[in-house]
């Protein structure tokens, strides 16, 4: 029997293929591939470059037109002037004013947003009360209605509770905004965690809070950070609802840049421009590198069959 | 005394009908298997116990309290679920601490409760370690530690044993066996692999679309299955059902096949003339001279033999139909052989055919 085994293996050709099937670098494929990537990357690099040199350059040197050019004179007086110099129409104190406005309107209307979103999802998800079904339909109907139509029943709407104009306004004013699409991704992602899980913490006794804060919380940083990121950006990029709903001294960052930007008078300060719209910039983009990290994975894992 | 009664229990998800009017009684210290296929309902039937599911008609008493309206953490009930269900980001020790302490026992008696569980199950060393990082049977007995600290008198459990591999099953089953021996608690436990339920149970309760089919002694349950779903459902290889007609004798008549039933136990009298299913356990059948001394035998030729290791299975025909017998390994039986085999009918099952209860 053995025999007849090793004598098969002495006839058969061994000078073929054997182990790992090569690959080449410069195929066809790849070329194509890595060819369009670079492309689109340049597409989307270049005028970030041209922002960051013409930031970095005088004005005389602006003038000469080259705006691919590298700044000779590496000078950082633009950013210090669209910080705290540059004049809207209205003041001369710069960026930084519409700075701590954002920065008051943001903490507040991600942190209560994200809050009463993630138990509305939790609620949904786990606790199925009676009209849940209904209540979630006319959520995600809400998602779909143009923020137009709304923009001025809500300025009646906060001048009679008192709040036009103020900060509180525009942080409800983000809360409802961001409570649909916040409470679908929360609402899923609880969907998505193992049921037992909550059946378990039933019979251990644990409460609607207690499930909720000690075994759901900690099982979903993953899907925090995922709307953290996204009500962040939104709410710091925000243009709209804060020209509508704020007064001139609490313009959030969008807006007192725009007004920079805009200001009709004296000469166009491109650099200063360049600048404030960098600076304007800066949270969003620190935001996405600082939360990268918490993107882990298998949060979850252990909790059911492994 | 009975410690978990179930009266005239109702479920209905929504339109779907899935518990309907059980009763069911279990006796205090009982180990209660739910045995039956899937989606027959076992889960359901254990979490309206539990109090996870609200029942839509019925009540519920443990320990002669009525809890149907209670909520889980006040029945008195501990629960081992299928998937371990362990809190992720909890050590092993708050795992089995977490449900005293949302009930605001004092830190002393917490330790104390979770360093016995642990002692019991032989988890001392993995008490700082986090659910990721055990293996399943590992997870598997924090799951049940974590039921075992509450110090309740029902323990509940659905499939706990199904995540696991053949080995380890074997292994946590004896564990679950000495457990109950030690605790002497109330266990109700769910599975549909039926050698958990023989070798568990003081009493299997059958289950088939949301109905308990026979109630009894694993061995009652064996020998004397009630209807032919039972008979089907219990004994692995399963039993070999000859289709044919009962008539006067009583003997059983199919295609140049008779068996008397003289000595066969009869529930009901009236069977003559009835089409009906003759049920015999492939390891009831005797080859060879032991087959001689039976009060039945025949001459059949083998179709096909299927080794099992510790005893082979022999398809032969009977009766025209296809029929197989348990045989021990040693022997030498090949395809195409002519043997000699016997059975006792008194040992056999009679189905009405139509009905299939057992006559
Ligand atoms: N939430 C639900 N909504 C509607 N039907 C359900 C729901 N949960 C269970 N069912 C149905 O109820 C029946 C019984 O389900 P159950 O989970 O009790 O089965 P089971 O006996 O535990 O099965 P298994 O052995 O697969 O766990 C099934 O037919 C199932 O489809
Ligand atoms: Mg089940």
């Amino acid at each position: 029997m053995d025999n007849t085994v090793s004598a098969d293996l002495r006839d058969l050709d061994t000078s073929g293929p054997s182990g790992p099937r090569p690959r080449r670098t410069f195929s066809r494929r790849n070329i194509f591939l890595y060819g369009t990537l670079l492309v689109i990357a340049l597409y989307y690099l270049l005028p970030l470059y041209v922002m960051v040199v013409t930031s970095l350059k005088g004005m005389p040197e602006i003038r000469l037109g080259n705006i691919f050019a590298p700044p000779v004179d590496v000078t950082f007086a633009p950013w210090v002037k669209a910080w705290s110099q540059a004049c809207t129409g209205l003041n001369c104190d710069g960026l930084s004013r519409g700075f701590w406005n954002s920065v008051r309107i943001t903490v507040p209307s991600v942190v209560l947003s994200i809050a009463i979103a993630s138990v509305n999802g939790y609620a949904l998800a786990n606790w199925r009360f009676k009209g849940a079904e209904t209540f979630f339909t006319i959520l995600i109907f809400g998602a779909f209605i143009p923020y137009q139509v709304m923009l001025y029943p809500i300025v009646i709407l906060l001048r009679e509770m008192g709040l036009y104009g103020s900060l509180w306004g525009l942080v409800i004013v983000h809360c409802i905004f961001g409570m649909p699409i916040l409470t679908l991704l929360f609402r899923n992602y609880f969907t998505s965690l193992p049921e037992e899980l909550f059946k378990a913490g039933r019979v251990d006794g644990a409460g609607f809070w207690g499930i909720y804060l000690r075994i759901m919380v900690p099982m979903s940083l993953p899907i925090f950070v995922v709307a953290l990121i996204i009500q962040v950006t939104g709410i710091w990029n925000d243009f709209l609802f804060g020209v509508v709903y704020t007064r001139p001294d609490t313009y959030p960052m969008t807006v007192q840049l725009n007004n920079i930007v805009n200001s009709v008078q004296g000469v166009k300060e491109y650099n200063v421009n360049m600048a404030a719209t960098l600076l304007t910039g800066l949270v969003p983009l620190a935001i996405y590198f600082a939360s990268g990290r918490f993107f882990v994975r298998g949060i979850a894992a252990g909790a059911v069959k492994g | 005394m009975e410690s978990v009664i179930v009266k005239d229990l109702s479920l209905n998800f929504g339109a779907v009908k899935v518990l309907n009017s059980l009763n069911l009684a279990i006796e205090q210290g009982e180990f209660l298997v739910l045995l039956g296929p899937s989606g027959c309902g076992k889960s359901t039937l254990l979490n309206c116990v539990a109090g996870l599911l609200d029942v839509s008609a019925g009540q519920i008493f443990i320990n002669g309290k009525n809890v149907t309206w209670e909520e889980p953490k006040d029945r008195g009930i501990g629960m081992v679920f299928q998937s371990y269900a362990l809190y992720p980001q909890m050590s092993v020790a708050g795992n089995l601490s977490f449900g005293l302490r949302v009930s605001g026992m004092p830190r002393d008696e917490i330790d104390k409760r979770v360093s016995r569980a642990a002692e019991v199950l032989q988890i001392e060393s993995l008490l700082n370690r986090r659910p990721a990082a055990l293996s399943g049977g590992q997870r598997q007995r924090v799951a049940i530690g974590r039921a075992l600290v509450r110090d309740v008198d029902v323990f509940l459990f659905d499939e706990p044993l199904s995540n696991l591999d053949a080995k380890l099953r074997s292994e946590l089953r004896v564990e679950i066996k000495r457990l109950h021996q030690r605790l002497k608690n109330t266990m109700i436990y769910v599975t549909h692999d039926q050698i958990e339920a023989m070798t568990l149970a003081d009493r299997i309760a059958v289950m088939k679309g949301g109905v308990i089919q026979q109630l009894d002694t694993p061995q009652a349950i064996y020998s004397q299955p009630v209807n032919r779903f039972v008979a089907g459902f219990i004994g692995s290889p399963g039993m070999n059902f000859l289709d044919g007609v009962l008539a006067k004798g009583p003997v059983f008549e199919a295609d140049g096949l008779t068996v008397d039933l003289e000595r066969y136990q009869f529930e009901s009298t009236d069977g003559t003339g009835r089409t009906v299913q003759l049920g015999i356990r492939p390891e009831h059948v005797l080859i060879g001279e032991a087959a001689a001394a039976m009060p039945h035998t025949a001459e059949t030729a083998v179709e096909l033999v299927e080794p099992m290791g510790s005893d082979t299975l022999v398809w032969t025909r009977l009766g025209g139909q296809a029929f197989a017998l348990r045989v021990d390994a040693e022997r030498a039986v090949r395809d195409g052989d002519t043997i000699r085999i016997g059975f006792d009918p008194a040992r056999a099952s009679i189905f009405d055919a139509v009905s299939g209860e057992r006559l």
